[in-house]
């Protein structure tokens, strides 16, 4: 929807993790744009903390491989004003939860130049950075803030659910010459699927995708919980018929196809790792109601954080941080 | 080659007619705000003319340009057309913005403009980015950042400029110190006598010159600049220079008086400099005053222009927040239209 389709092939895969589909996602846009760079903390030799930049230096060399200092306000500004004179640079942000040190050069800078100057600019930046609970990392190293984002004017969203979906989504972010934030689930790095191999192959941002049809309740789901929902869709198969669709985008928001989803199943689980109030889940049962209000045929439920930050002490953890159980759950109030 | 050269008689006379430009502008500004003509916020430069002009003189047309809240001077210093400047403090079509940015926000991309900023401190790391284009795609630009005494206690600024001096980007930082964070003293602000002592922590040149004399600023950007484009990375610049009115047109200003802004006055940028060329004989009496008279008229049409112009259509208030559109914000404003609670 807001990116132009290519005609690729998606007839010949490969098997990668999701840490290995981003990586070629990098590698192939870098191959085919000497504009594209990367630049963050210890992303050149190091590799990456969590190892997703793992060669690039030796195949790019530091100037396009850049580590920068600690220093997110300084890199995440000099990636605007870099976009903004013609360089098309991804910005990784080690952990989300340091978003906030960049928040005035994402605020008022990245987000608002173009519409302040009446559009005589664009801004290609892209900005990787990782999320999610599930390895005891505490309050400051497993945030999940993608709704501040995603509710932002100026700043479009994304939050890959499958290794397909994170290299098709990380080509278009890259491509778009408005500011894409791109979100990874740390402990969706493992996950492994069938990733198409034509260096032509992008996702466009704006659309859903329907990853298991069903009739009963529609599971719509971000990042980890696609495969958790995927799971319990497996479990219940012959009890009850679950759809599962990876939002993929949390803005732009694909309402069309989860109103069709809907109208077929009249029930609905949103379910996304990040705090309840006011998020993603919010969002996407208002644009039902507000749509689709006479396809319902029970409350909308939600699954995600209940407002507190991530703790450290793993029966803590699991406790707050939303899986296929808290899934379950919620089909189960509602079929 | 800068742009403007300071070594030949036409070169200085055309510093002096901007500096003149930016007076008469910001002088006119001023009245047409106090009059309810212009909304907003509007900050003036006058009293600050030397550093902006002295500054871009010393660059090319190439070279890129970050601004500050108090941005007109460096628009006019950077060859921005009045006309389109005054059309955007107005609100509208023509503007520099679309009516988007305001006093506040003037930017021109294709002169390299990279924008006035409405927050203290954010020029830096944009230019910083600049500056890394330049490098990353071998080009030959520069990127100078103007900044205010107050931006030098922002975190972003020390973040800039450490990147910039880490990685010898073709950068300069020119702190414009005219002696108050918005009400409060410079040295009320900071611990250190010349804001250019900062310039030891990152390992480049730093200096302090006297802002109020064109020539200075101007030799000593155009030294920086030379640094900067020979692979010698950043140099900070503190131009010590005053501001003649207050933060904001409308500021009681209850922290000087008038004896303090006199003394500045006597040392004026443009008198000074005027007096100067007539001693040289690069223009006489007669000549300055019909200068005068000619960006006087140039300020007054762009005032007409600007009156003259076209408002947006409300509805244009939706264009422009993204290159690729999105569906929500055409739904949300249709619906808008339909209620007729807004838009067309």
């Amino acid at each position: 929807m807001s990116t132009k389709p290519e005609t690729a092939s998606t007839d010949r895969t490969e098997t990668l993790t999701v840490r290995e589909a981003i990586r070629a996602a990098l590698r192939e846009e870098m191959e085919q744009d000497e504009d594209v760079f990367v630049m963050g903390e210890d992303v050149g030799k190091f590799g990456g903390v969590l190892d997703v930049t793992d060669g690039l230096f030796e195949q790019f060399g530091g100037e396009r491989v850049r580590d920068t200092p600690i220093s997110e306000a300084g890199f995440v500004g000099a990636g605007v004003g870099a976009a903004a004179t013609g360089s098309r640079p991804v910005v990784e942000v080690m952990f989300s939860d340091f978003l906030g040190v960049a928040g005035e050069q994402i605020m008022n800078q990245m987000s608002k130049m173009r519409y302040m100057f009446g559009g005589k600019i664009e801004m290609p930046v892209t900005v990787r950075t990782t999320e999610g609970g599930g390895m005891g990392a505490a309050s400051q190293h497993s945030g999940t803030p993608h709704t501040w984002f995603a509710h932002f004017p100026g700043l479009k969203a994304v939050t890959p659910g499958t290794p397909a979906a994170a290299k098709g989504l990380l080509k278009s972010a890259i491509r778009s010459n408005d500011p894409v934030f791109f979100f990874e689930n740390k402990m969706m790095y493992e996950q492994s699927g069938e990733v198409p191999t034509d260096p032509g192959y992008t996702l466009p941002i704006g659309e859903a995708s329907v990853e298991r049809e069903g009739e009963d309740v529609t599971v719509v789901a971000t990042q980890r919980l696609v495969g958790e929902s995927l799971d319990v869709a497996d479990d219940l198969a012959g009890e009850t018929s679950v759809e599962v669709i990876d939002l993929r985008s949390l803005y732009p928001l694909d309402t069309d196809t989860l109103a069709d989803s809907i109208r077929k199943t009249g029930r609905m689980v949103v379910a996304d790792e990040s705090p309840l109030s006011y998020g993603v889940h919010a969002e996407v049962i208002t644009r039902m109601v507000e749509n689709e209000f006479f396809s319902l045929d029970a409350p909308l439920q939600r699954v995600g954080v209940p407002d507190t930050h991530i703790p450290f002490s793993t029966p803590l953890e699991d406790e707050v941080v939303p899986d296929g159980d808290d899934v379950r759950d919620a089909i189960s109030q509602v079929v | 080659m800068s742009s403007i050269s300071i070594e030949d008689t036409d070169g200085r006379r055309e510093i002096l007619r901007r500096m003149l430009t930016i007076r008469e502008f910001d002088s006119t500004a001023g009245d047409l705000f106090a009059d309810g003509e212009i909304p907003g916020f509007v900050h003036l430069y006058i009293g600050e003319e030397a550093v902006a002009v002295g500054a871009c003189a010393a660059l090319d047309e190439e070279d890129y340009i970050t601004s500050t809240h108090r941005g007109h001077g460096h628009c006019i210093a950077k060859g921005l057309d009045p006309n389109r400047m005054m059309a955007e403090l107005f609100g509208r079509r023509d503007g520099y913005c679309n009516g988007k940015g305001g006093s506040m926000h003037i930017a021109d991309v294709e002169a390299n403009m990279l924008g006035a900023n409405g927050i203290v401190g954010a020029g830096p790391p944009l230019a910083t980015g600049a500056a890394l284009t330049s490098q990353f795609k071998g080009e030959d630009r520069v990127a100078l950042a103007f900044l205010g005494d107050g931006a030098v206690a922002q975190g972003q600024v020390h973040e800039a400029i450490n990147l910039a001096a880490t990685w010898d980007l073709p950068a300069v930082f020119l702190v414009e110190n005219n002696h108050f964070g918005e009400g409060t003293p410079a040295d009320e602000q900071h611990n250190i006598e010349n804001l250019s002592e900062t310039a030891e922590s990152y390992n480049i040149p730093g200096f302090t010159v006297d802002g109020m004399d064109v020539t200075a600023v101007n030799e000593a950007v155009a030294e920086a600049r030379d640094r900067a484009r020979n692979g010698e990375g950043p140099t900070l610049i503190e131009a010590d220079t005053y501001r003649y009115r207050g933060h904001f047109e409308g500021d009681p200003e209850p922290y000087r008086d008038e004896e303090d802004v006199q003394q500045w006055r006597d040392r004026d940028p443009i008198d000074t400099f005027a007096e100067r060329l007539i001693d040289r004989g690069d223009l006489t009496e007669e000549e300055l005053d019909e200068m005068r008279s000619e960006v006087q008229a140039e300020i007054e049409a762009a005032v007409e222009y600007a009156r003259d112009a076209d408002l947006p259509e409300p509805s244009e208030a939706y264009d422009d927040m993204f290159g690729e559109p999105v569906p929500e914000i055409e739904q949300f404003a249709s619906r808008l239209r339909a209620d007729g609670a807004g838009g067309e």
